[in-house]
């Protein structure tokens, strides 16, 4: 089935402080998209523009949930996660003072998602075993990467279609930024999800993306269709690696 | 998800069932004890029974906005004063029986709740508690220019003749206050067990995050000023025919708002049997105080209390009970 976000001439701000201007992309179906960019060029308020927690000042967010367009522009949060859309928010956003077992089952809030709570639990059990050992412990208490593991196990356990990740990098050590982006491939595949994907360190999401956009300040400067040609792209050099 | 693997069971996990039928019973066992030792003892003792009843009530509805959602609500006494002040607007309109009074109070007052969460959708922390406790200074303007119902001269109520099965009025007072305080437990209890609850701790967390995993934040939030205000409103029905004189002052009393903050803060915000426990051990405490001291101390002494325990145990009775039976298991 057809799962896809299709963004259209999007303008977006904060009051007076513009931050998108006419941005137009595309993640079809089952692909990896990274949407690249350093800090403060708009990648976190694109994917808020997706979620419905910032609202664009023109322009068109459309998703495609198992074959049935959607218009997201102006419904609420909870509506667009009950579409099927599910987000991993940057810095984590878990609930601290709750236990591990709470945060994943909150997850499963929206009514789709509900009835297969308990199935959902165990495969994210399985899957982050770690969880399954804390699962009594205050979320608060965990290290990051045990933290960014819950993030994705909750927005795991909403059963989504769509998968959008917000820096899951921010505040990890080299080693587990690897290992988050390695479970966000791996999710990928055995759920068969589409994943959108914003990020700064580039070279470790260009590692399981299939496409990617470089975003600088508020517009799309390049749209790489394989992940060879961002690497060799001036764009990205400049950026990233300091060259003239 | 579709790529579950079929090896994997569900695990048991035994959820509580969100209806407590040991509440009931036990509310009943108190209505029962009421009938039959109610019209041998002194007024006194069912008085105080009914105070102590009627904060189990006040506590019980602060606690669904305060506790399980985490927003403080200083308003208490308005909600309460409209309950109070819709069975004397009834009472001066028709002969109204008082658990419909009780009823219209809650829906009044639980619109009111409704407005103030819709009013204050987008307030947080210390201005949503601000906006309430506007709102009760509002509310007290409104009813001191309402002459209808006293304004500030206030309004005398005549207590009815005692109804059937019941010794005396205040009996039957005692006895309705209960059912309240029960129906508003087995509320607090289904509400802590269920999604709701779940939601609700969820936005007390964190409201952005909550709404971002799919909680509908703005919808509970509702919920909760709801039955928050409804609640306080009904424990406020009865009182007129409790104390047959009101005047703005009793009914607004600062005494109600600081309780309904104090008690579920001393019990523990974080289970049901916290606000109750709250609502018995302050409220008893009161009283004895009232009447070896002076009503004057009550105030001073809850204030010290509130102190000591937010400082030296801010999750209350049931939090210390819970790292003490921790520490033995």
């Amino acid at each position: 089935m057809a799962n896809s976000i299709t963004i259209e001439g999007l303008h977006a701000g904060y009051g007076a402080v513009r931050v998108l201007t006419g941005i137009d992309m595309h993640v079809a179906s089952g692909e990896t998209v990274a949407l690249l960019g350093t800090n403060g060029n708009g990648k976190s308020t694109l994917i808020k523009c997706i979620t419905g927690q910032v609202r664009p000042t023109q322009g068109r967010v459309l998703a495609t949930i198992e074959g049935k367009p959607h218009d997201l522009v102006g419904r609420a949060t909870q509506d667009i996660i009950g579409l099927g859309i599910a987000i991993v928010p940057e810095g984590r956003r878990l609930f601290p003072k709750l236990t591990v077992e709470e945060n994943l089952l909150l997850g499963a809030f929206r009514a789709a998602a509900r009835p297969r709570r308990e199935e959902s639990l165990a495969f994210c059990y399985e899957a982050f075993p770690r969880l399954k050992e804390r699962r009594a412990q205050l979320a608060g208490s965990m290290s990051g990467g045990e933290q960014q593991m819950l993030a994705i196990g909750r927005s795991l356990m909403t059963l989504p279609k769509i998968l959008l990740v917000d820096e899951p990098s921010v505040g990890l050590a080299p080693i587990l930024v690897a290992r988050t982006i390695d479970t966000i491939a791996e999710m990928k595949q055995r759920l068969g999800l589409t994943v959108l994907m914003a990020e700064q360190n580039f070279p470790q999401a260009i590692r399981i993306a299939d496409r990617g956009y470089v975003l600088v300040h508020g517009r799309i400067e390049l749209s790489a269709d394989d992940p060879q040609s961002l690497k060799n792209s001036d764009i990205v050099r400049r950026l990233y690696l300091g060259g003239a | 998800m579709t790529a579950l693997s079929p090896s994997l069971s569900p695990p048991a996990r035994r959820l509580p069932k969100p209806f407590s039928w040991p509440v009931l019973v036990a509310g009943l066992a108190i209505v029962a004890v009421e009938m039959t030792l109610g019209a041998q003892v002194s007024e006194y003792y069912l008085l105080l029974a009914y105070i102590i009843l009627q904060y189990v009530v006040l506590s019980t509805g602060w606690n669904i906005l305060g506790g399980y959602a985490g927003y403080v609500n200083f308003g208490t006494a308005g909600f309460f004063a409209v309950g109070c002040y819709t069975t004397i607007a009834l009472e001066k309109l028709a002969a109204v029986p008082l658990p419909l009074a009780i009823l219209a109070a809650g829906v009044v007052a639980g619109l009111i709740g409704l407005g103030t969460g819709y009013l204050t959708l987008r307030l947080r922390g210390v201005f949503f508690s601000i906006a309430t406790l506007a709102l009760a200074v509002v509310l007290q303007t409104l009813i001191v220019n309402w002459s209808f119902v006293g304004g500030s001269r206030g309004a005398y109520v005549m207590r009815p003749d005692a109804i059937a099965p019941f010794a005396s009025y205040v009996q039957y007072l005692l006895v309705v206050m209960t059912v309240l305080a029960m129906v508003a437990v087995l509320a607090a209890i289904a509400i802590e067990r269920s999604w709701i609850g779940m939601g609700l701790a969820a936005i007390r967390d964190d409201e952005l995050a909550a709404e971002a995993s799919g909680v509908p934040g703005l919808r509970l939030k509702l919920l909760a000023t709801t039955l928050c205000g409804a609640f306080m409103g009904m424990a406020g029905a009865p009182f007129p025919y409790f104390i047959t004189y009101v005047d703005p002052p009793s009914a607004f009393s600062l005494a109600i708002a600081v309780n309904a903050i104090a008690m579920p803060l001393i019990g523990g915000t974080a289970t049901w049997w916290g606000p109750v426990l709250g609502a018995v051990l302050l409220g008893f405490t009161q009283q004895v105080l009232t009447v070896t001291i002076s009503s004057a101390a009550n105030l001073l002494i809850v204030g010290i209390l509130l102190v000591v325990f937010v400082t030296v145990a801010p999750t209350g009775v049931v939090g210390i009970t819970r790292a003490w039976r921790g520490r033995r298991a």
